[in-house]
């Protein structure tokens, strides 16, 4: 099982900011493929991927117990 | 470095607070950045900002620019606090304060907060106009990394 984060109109789009996700073992690509089905994502595609709040490339692996963040383009300042 | 040196808050920021973190007996000058809400952009009037981040991370990545300022401007100190929620016209949403031995660094190091704050700290902001809401993205219209995630190894900033 792993939690996924979700901020800024990717949680207004999943009417929540957390979802926990059946997932044992694979990479982001297949995580983001996993999320791209269950919900209709209009950012999905240009989100980045934090892995226990460490930014992660596609091919970085994800495990049940880790915490995933998908992170929409920030905009701070 | 004490990690209060990089903060997300929910209460009004006192600049004089963040200022006083980076006070020291062998700075030569303090440069104090401010950014606050603007009423117009373009023909749009914003009402107000909702701010929203994912704090653990986002203190990190704060941690971290101000790392990359010691790095890249030995001597300086750096002090930043970004404020979430919701915020009204004039309201002050970041404080950046970097101390350094001479005026220099302390300019630069301080655009540079800015800039990579932008890029790589998880904070989003939505705009309420008077005709609709929007979540903005990525204001440096980055919209996708070109490295494949946004670069947090102090890599060169947009200028």
């Amino acid at each position: 099982m792993i939690k996924v984060l979700l901020f800024a109109q990717l949680q207004e789009e999943a009417q929540t900011d957390v979802i926990e996700i059946d997932f044992q073992e694979g990479t982001v690509t297949e995580l983001k493929k996993i999320l791209q089905s269950q919900f209709d994502f209009s950012q999905l595609s240009e989100s980045m991927f934090a892995i226990n709040e460490a930014y992660a490339l596609e091919h970085d692996v994800v495990k049940s117990g880790d915490t995933v963040a998908v992170i929409p383009p920030v905009s701070g300042g | 470095m004490p990690s209060n040196y990089f903060e997300i808050v929910e209460d009004p920021i006192d600049t004089k607070d963040i200022i006083q973190k980076v006070e020291d007996r062998n700075a030569g000058a303090i440069t104090t950045f401010i950014g606050t809400v603007r009423e117009m952009t373009g023909e749009k009037r914003t009402i107000y900002l909702e701010y929203q981040a994912y704090k653990p991370m986002a203190e990190k990545m704060l941690e971290q620019i101000g790392q990359e300022i010691n790095d890249r401007w030995p001597g300086t100190h750096v002090a930043i606090t970004h404020r979430i929620g919701s915020l009204a016209i004039a309201d002050i949403a970041v404080v950046i304060a970097v101390s350094s031995p001479n005026r220099k660094p302390a300019y630069e190091a301080n655009e540079y907060a800015i800039e990579r704050i932008k890029q790589i700290v998880p904070i989003w902001k939505k705009e309420q106009w008077e005709d609709g809401a929007a979540w903005i993205g990525d204001q440096l219209e980055n919209v996708s990394y070109p490295t494949g995630k946004p670069e947090t190894n102090g890599g060169d900033h947009n200028d």
